[in-house]
């Protein structure tokens, strides 16, 4: 194990890591900005999408199956795909098609969090003369929230994983470190520091939200 | 208006369609690089999922698995594959495509795998146990069938996955279809690789749809099967069913 470490480690340029930490750290920031928006941009989508999947029962077959179709193309192909739409090299093709791949992740779990409340607390909000916003507010979408923050951990580390192909569209993150090493007659430096660092921020991203659910929902963890 | 003439075009091309680098070729040649990965992650997914499900042992390494695996940006995988001399760019790249992949599928089968073997009643299996099945009877008669369907969807999971990230084994010069979107982008012809793009997103809507139809026709869970299928008979088969059922039940949230 040792040997297979320090035969690993030989392999990387330590010295190249020195001379361009400026570039890794821009990377680092860039592939930090791009999983970010696309998760809030996910986030703030995936919420409405539910709720209509949920108030208007014929919406929802409609709603996962489009979301389920673009969860369906390829990463690669759909940047392409919507380019000349949302522009070449722009943040917008980038954005919409990470936003693209959370939705189905966000809005399934949304919509077994709704689903999972029981007949009582439903005949309860009822009875305590909610109206649907209210019982929407103040008892299913509490009570979704595992669901909810269950499904942003799995769509955060697929974002933090798909960012790196936005490289071919002119972004990347820490795929312009796999991107740039290939490049440069195979030099593996760089795609080291990129794949170490992407699987860093993808675990780091993921223990976050499973700190903020510990926080939020404080519930989850008291036994009646 | 411009662009979309340009690309009926290209694809009225006959030079696209013809040879090599023709659409038909390409796509033959990502649909065998992807089936043999599959084979392969089946074999060594299931397998090993099997074992430890059967042996109870590694459980956190195999449940965490898949999601661990999504963490692991193929495109590095893929490339630090082509830099080590023993691969390089061997076959074209399809070795290093291969291994890539392969590294990319064995997980959710094998996690999907270990699960449905875990998920199998205890009662049947003391109930096995005491008609004096060995411990490889139950594993074979009892635990594999009843394992299968989880295993399966697993399988088909990491199928349509496969499918969709083989474009990027084009990347390391695999000529499949996603040499087209390469191209493209490298000679700066949005054109050709919107047409890529295009047939790219139609192989691998075409592989769900086709895996979702014939797993429901190879293992119609909950659908009626005729009585005398040993399955849905016996001691077996209403486990099956109550595990079925449980399923059903259950969420099919991501987690």
């Amino acid at each position: 194990m040792a040997g297979l470490l320090a035969s690993v480690l030989s392999f990387i340029d330590w010295s190249w890591i020195g001379a361009n930490g400026a570039m890794i750290r821009g990377d680092l920031l860039q592939h930090l900005e791009l999983s970010g928006i696309a998760i809030a941009g996910g986030l703030a989508l995936s919420f409405p999408l539910a709720v209509l999947a949920w108030w208007h029962r014929g919406t929802r077959t409609v709603v996962l199956a489009a979301t389920g179709l673009l969860y369906t193309i390829p990463s690669i192909a759909l940047f392409v795909l919507i380019q000349p739409l949302t522009g070449y090299f722009s943040l917008l093709t980038a954005e919409v098609a990470l936003v693209g791949y959370t939705l189905l992740i966000l809005v399934r779990n949304l919509l077994t969090g709704f689903d999972q409340v029981s007949d009582e607390v439903q005949e309860a909000a009822r009875a305590l003369g909610y109206t649907p916003f209210e019982q929407l507010l103040r008892v299913y979408f509490p009570l979704a929230l595992p669901s909810l923050f269950a499904g942003l951990r799995v769509a955060t580390v697929t974002v933090i994983g798909l960012v790196t192909i936005t490289a071919f569209v002119g972004w990347g993150g820490l795929g312009l470190l796999i991107v740039y090493g290939f490049g440069n007659n195979f030099f593996t430096t760089p795609i080291w520091v990129g794949l170490v660092l992407s699987i860093a921020l993808a675990a780091s991203g993921d223990a976050a939200f499973v700190l903020l659910e510990r926080v939020v929902v404080r519930w989850s963890r008291v036994r009646v | 208006m411009h662009f979309f003439v340009a690309v009926w075009h290209w694809y009225t091309t006959a030079s696209n369609w013809e040879g090599q680098g023709g659409i038909p070729e390409r796509a033959l040649a990502q649909l065998e690089l992807s089936g043999l990965v599959v084979v392969a992650a089946s074999v060594l997914g299931i397998g090993f999922g099997y074992l430890l499900g059967h042996s109870g042992h590694g459980g956190f390494l195999a449940v965490n698995a898949a999601n661990a695996a999504r963490a692991v940006p193929s495109l590095a995988l893929l490339t630090l594959l082509v830099s080590w001399p023993l691969i390089s760019l061997k076959g074209g790249g399809f070795y290093a495509s291969f291994f890539a992949l392969l590294a990319l599928a064995i997980p959710p089968v094998l996690t999907n795998a270990y699960i449905g073997m875990r998920e199998v009643d205890v009662d049947l299996l003391e109930a096995a146990t005491s008609l004096g099945m060995s411990s490889w009877q139950r594993f074979f008669r009892v635990e594999a069938p009843l394992a299968a369907p989880l295993a399966l969807a697993g399988l088909r999971t990491a199928s349509v996955e496969v499918v969709a990230t083989s474009t990027l084994a084009a990347y390391v010069s695999y000529n499949d279809l996603g040499g087209f979107i390469f191209t493209g982008l490298n000679t700066n012809n949005p054109v050709e690789s919107f047409c890529g793009a295009l047939l790219v997103a139609l192989l691998a809507g075409l592989t769900d749809v086709v895996l979702n139809v014939t797993s429901r026709r190879l293992a119609p869970v909950g659908a009626p099967r005729p009585p005398s299928d040993p399955a849905r008979t016996g001691l077996a088969g209403a486990l099956r069913r109550e595990v079925v059922r449980a399923r059903r039940g259950q969420s099919n949230a991501l987690t």
